[in-house]
């Protein structure tokens, strides 16, 4: 792989960007891997960068039946943070914030981190407790975010309607490590990087089964043939239960629709990320001026990347009460993907009931920020066979036992 | 946009009027279950893509709970019915064979 740098531009400057190589292979699969991943979004790509970078594991595949970054991972809104309530998310989320501050260098691939800042806002007296909470759960985890006022937002946010006629601002969790990243690129980031340690990421290359023996995947079945492997993490997000039904055990996840809109662009007019939970709303502006919004999941189960208007127009219309100048924006484009939600709205980095298969999922509305953290933690449970710390407390077996990871309470829009 | 036809007022409601209400047919466990099956009811879910059978709510019309048939692969509805059964009626199994000749049945 040859290096992104300001020589290479300028070296590529002088010869009309001839010299540019492809950012990842597309090889055919061979007959077996040490390690075979299936899903190439940001946590299947960044399980196998941290199997390969952490624990030397390079003879592996990630499979994925669209193209890479094509799921979730290209169709989220890019939030990042990490002030969770409870002590595992936190540990987690934290570690893959702190992974991001540095996750261009690392990978030699610019994702454009921005820590730009991030609000919650309280607009009922209920969420003005919860977040105080909130406050000192993370000040006990290490967790640096604080409470503000109304006054402190309003200065933070200019376009911002503090005193709405439903639901006034009362104050806001801010977490000023909090930001966004380009979604894309962490995906093209850690492909790219997977590539030059020699990995094979298979697009357009579906499972269609899994074959196993006494307990223990043999490997895969897929639209590009069999293929062994020693080891498998099944990292599909809303297909989650499909994957594991071939590999025959159930998951507690039940698959949604969540949609997004960007309107056109506009001039800068917001540099920090606000999420509203009580109306369900929150936006940011991206780079190119447009302002991106997304809000709660629509109802049901669905598995067709489309949901239902009314959800747009809830989001919108509770959105143009906290921000009045957005109500003359034309929107264009709106689109959404399938999450998978479990029952406490926390994922699972789990062993399964086969021996060396292992599942990531679960990560619903908010994983995008999740993407280094928990290929980290991934990459340590497929290598080792067992959870390390930020694993452990993720395993699929919670909801039998009833230690719930309970998020949903902390957060209305978990994103 | 979803539209169910509500099996007690016959009304066909588009969704908004409708709050849906999760998997249906679940069996229910009470004091005295084991883990296993206290998880079961609570947590564990089919999550079918394709034939799915789901409890409804016609929420802004008569107010009562009823089940539907529904694909979650294309959004097609076979059909509403009575929510006072333990399984999906013959009929409904019926139009959901004849539009859906591979499917497995009920698992
Ligand atoms: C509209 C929207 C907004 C969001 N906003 C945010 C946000 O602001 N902040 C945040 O942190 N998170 C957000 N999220 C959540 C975040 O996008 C996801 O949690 C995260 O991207 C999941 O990544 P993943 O790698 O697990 O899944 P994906 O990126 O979906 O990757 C899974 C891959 O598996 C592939 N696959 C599935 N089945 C098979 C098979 N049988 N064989 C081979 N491949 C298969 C799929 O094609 C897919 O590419 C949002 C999600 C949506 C939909
Ligand atoms: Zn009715």
């Amino acid at each position: 792989m040859k290096r992104y740098s300001v020589f290479a531009i300028a070296r590529e400057a002088l010869r009309y960007h001839q010299g540019w190589e492809k950012a990842w292979r597309a090889p055919a699969p061979k007959p077996a891997y040490d390690a075979i991943i299936i899903g190439a979004g940001g946590h299947g790509l960044a399980t196998a960068y941290y199997l390969g970078k952490n624990y030397g594991i390079t003879n592996v595949a990630i499979l994925e039946k669209g193209w890479l970054g094509g799921g979730n991972t290209g169709r989220n809104t890019t939030i990042i943070r990490s002030n969770y309530l409870q002590d595992p998310s936190a540990a987690i989320y934290n570690k893959a914030l702190s992974l991001y501050e540095d996750l261009s260098q690392d990978l030699n691939y610019n994702v454009m981190f921005s820590p730009r800042g991030l609000l919650m806002l309280a607009q009922t007296h209920h969420e003005v407790r919860g977040y105080l909470r909130t406050v000192h759960a993370n000040n006990l985890q290490g967790v640096k975010t604080e409470w503000i006022g109304p006054e402190k937002v309003k200065e933070l946010v200019p376009i911002i309607n503090i005193d709405g006629p439903r639901y006034p601002v009362l104050g806001a969790l801010y977490q000023a490590r909090g930001g966004t990243a380009r979604h894309d690129a962490v995906a093209w980031g850690y492909a790219r990087a997977c590539s030059a340690m020699g990995m094979d990421i298979i697009q357009q290359c579906e499972v269609t089964g899994v074959r196993s023996e006494n307990g223990q995947v043999t490997g895969v079945e897929t639209t590009k043939g069999f293929i062994g492997t020693r080891k498998l993490g099944i990292v599909v997000a809303g297909h989650s239960g499909q994957v594991a039904d071939m590999a025959g055990f159930r998951l507690p996840v039940e698959s949604l629709a969540l949609q997004a809109l960007v309107s056109e662009p506009i001039k800068p007019c917001m540099d920090v990320v606000v999420m509203a939970n009580t109306v369900h709303g929150y936006m940011s502006q991206s780079d190119k001026g447009e302002m991106v919004i997304g809000g709660g999941t629509d109802g049901f189960n669905n598995f067709t990347q489309r949901g239902s208007f009314h959800h747009i127009e809830e989001t919108l219309r509770a959105l143009v009460e906290t921000f009045p100048m957005i109500s003359r924006l034309k929107m264009l484009r709106q689109w959404g993907g399938i999450v998978d939600m479990t029952g406490d709205r926390s994922p699972i980095i789990s062993k399964t009931p086969l021996g060396n298969c292992f599942i990531n999922c679960g990560w619903g509305t908010g994983g995008f920020k999740a993407i280094p953290g928990s290929g980290w933690a991934m990459a340590e449970l497929m290598a080792k066979g067992e959870p390390g710390p930020l694993a452990a407390e993720f395993n699929m077996w919670r909801f039998r036992e009833g230690q719930f990871i309970d998020e949903s309470v902390a957060a209305g829009v978990a994103h | 946009m979803l539209i169910l036809e509500c099996p007690y007022c016959g009304v066909k409601a588009e969704e908004t009027e409708l709050s849906p209400g999760g998997e249906a047919h679940l069996k229910r466990f009470g004091p005295g279950s084991t883990g296993e099956e206290f998880e079961a009811y609570m947590f564990a879910r089919k999550n079918p893509k394709g034939v799915h059978f789901e409890r409804w709510r016609h929420a802004y019309g008569c107010g009562k709970w009823f089940l539907a048939a529904r694909c979650t692969a294309t959004l097609e509805v076979f059909g509403t019915y009575s929510a006072q059964t333990t399984e999906p009626p013959a009929e409904i199994v019926e139009k959901i064979k004849a539009k859906r000749p591979d499917w497995k049945g009920t698992k």
